[in-house]
């Protein structure tokens, strides 16, 4: 399962304060889901995939090191230009 | 270089180069002080007339030209702006007002601690309450709305002013003020003044050193990073205080402070409240303006114009302590930002505020 959080536009914190609202949704369904998996992935064990679209390398910073602070594994692509990052945050258990 | 070391390093940089500039003329404590510099700005320009606080401050049009400059070698240069500008011009009016009833910035609040004035310690404990209630509404939601792409000219408006602002202080026309006695007359050289301010704006973009974004941080995600700019500061400054002999520890006889702790406490929250609603302190609102941010201009436009009713209208305190009009704009400050806060969390329960996505 893919969430999608657009945070395009936004100054910080907000792009980190969405991504810590929807991470913290994600986890509580993971574990009214599966209780006592470590690993995350919904019912048909597809990994629970957080991607967050920003367009500022600041927002992308502390996106990015807020998800890897929260035990999460981070991907960046640079998206179609340099105006877009998108941020691929696998959520662990 | 790691982005921890970074804010590390400018953070260092900042504190010893506050000190530097205390020791080459500035006043004491007051080596970097972004709401003081932009009030003597103010003063200089005319746009008030409390004659012991006119100068045109080389460090802010450094601040903000050496910003743009690192931008521009980063690749990070961009136009934007859009996001509520009226309400961050409101914002930066009433964050500098709370800052003037303090006398001083959140750096200055830190280079304050670090030159052993403790009535700062009342300051830090309002600003961080301040951030504290700003997370309040940023945890429910705030915004203040998308910003978006801009023509170039919003970009560049206000690094051209500092440019002329520059000049001015160097040409030093008829038409412009500089302080014959009192804190706008003690300044370091222009030179040295402009280099400070141009290393400080580059390192703090680079950076993204932000004293409120420092507490914010620790507060809403326990995340130190940036919070660590923020303890180099001080740890740096307190060190060159104590081995220059700048360090003297009390309440009593600060220099550019008063020590009423209520009113220091709750001028910082003001300014705290404000910073984590304009999503940076003053610092960082010049760092963004340097970077394209419009809404940073908006921002630094709001100070500017506050310091100059601060002073017009005796709100600002001096050393023999608040004024009654600076109690009541403290007061009003709060709840204007409080209703900003709640509309901006309102604002963001609307449908057309929503992007978040969720897909199979």
């Amino acid at each position: 399962m893919t969430h999608r959080v657009d945070a395009r536009g936004l100054s910080c914190p907000q792009p980190v304060v969405m991504t810590k609202r929807v991470l913290e949704k994600t986890r509580l369904g993971m574990k009214a889901k599966a209780p006592g998996e470590h690993e995350a992935s919904d019912a048909s064990g597809t990994p629970e995939v957080i991607e967050i679209l920003v367009d500022n390398r600041t927002a992308m910073e502390n996106v990015s090191r807020f998800a890897r602070y929260s035990g999460c594994d981070v991907t960046i692509d640079n998206g179609d230009d340099n105006d877009c990052y998108v941020i691929r945050v696998c959520v662990k258990g | 270089m790691n982005q921890r070391r970074v804010v590390l390093i400018a953070g260092a940089v900042v504190g010893a180069l506050s000190v530097a500039l205390t020791a080459t003329g500035n006043p004491a404590n007051m080596g970097i002080c972004i709401a003081c510099f932009i009030r003597d700005i103010a003063g200089g320009l005319g746009l008030h007339r409390a004659e012991v606080v006119q100068y045109l401050r080389p460090e802010v049009p450094g601040f903000i030209i050496g910003s743009m400059l690192a931008a521009l070698a980063a690749g990070e240069f961009r136009a934007r702006g859009g996001s509520s500008p009226v309400l961050r011009f409101v914002l930066g009016f009433f964050v500098i007002i709370g800052a003037l009833v303090f006398l001083g910035c959140p750096l200055r609040m830190i280079l304050r601690l670090a030159g052993g004035d403790l009535n700062a310690v009342f300051g830090v404990l309002g600003f961080t309450v301040g951030i504290w209630a700003g997370v309040f509404f940023l945890r429910r939601g705030f915004t203040l709305g998308r910003s978006s792409r801009m023509s170039i000219g919003n970009a560049m408006v206000l690094p051209i002013v500092s440019a002329f602002l520059l000049i001015l202080v160097i040409a030093a026309p008829a038409f412009i003020f500089a302080s014959a006695k009192g804190p706008g007359s003690a300044h370091a050289p222009v030179l040295w003044a402009l280099v400070a301010g141009l290393a400080v704006g580059a390192l703090a973009q680079r950076s993204r050193l932000c004293l409120a974004g420092g507490i914010r941080d620790l507060i809403l995600i326990r995340d130190p990073h940036l919070f660590n700019g923020f303890a180099a500061i001080f740890v740096v400054s307190l060190i060159l205080n104590l081995i220059s002999g700048r360090f003297k520890l009390g309440f009593e006889g600060q220099p550019v402070a008063h020590t009423d702790g209520l009113w220091n406490f709750a001028s910082m929250a003001a300014v705290g409240l404000g910073a984590a609603l304009l999503g940076g302190c003053p610092l960082r609102q010049c760092i963004l303006a340097g970077e394209g941010d419009a809404d940073g201009v908006m921002a630094f436009l709001g100070m500017l114009v506050g310091a100059a009713f601060a002073h017009n209208w005796g709100i600002a305190s001096s050393a023999a302590g608040p004024t009654a009009n600076g109690k009541i704009a403290t007061i009003v400050a709060l709840v204007v930002m409080a209703i900003i806060g709640y509309t901006g969390v309102a604002v963001s329960r609307r449908p057309d505020h929503q992007r978040t996505a969720r897909e199979a």
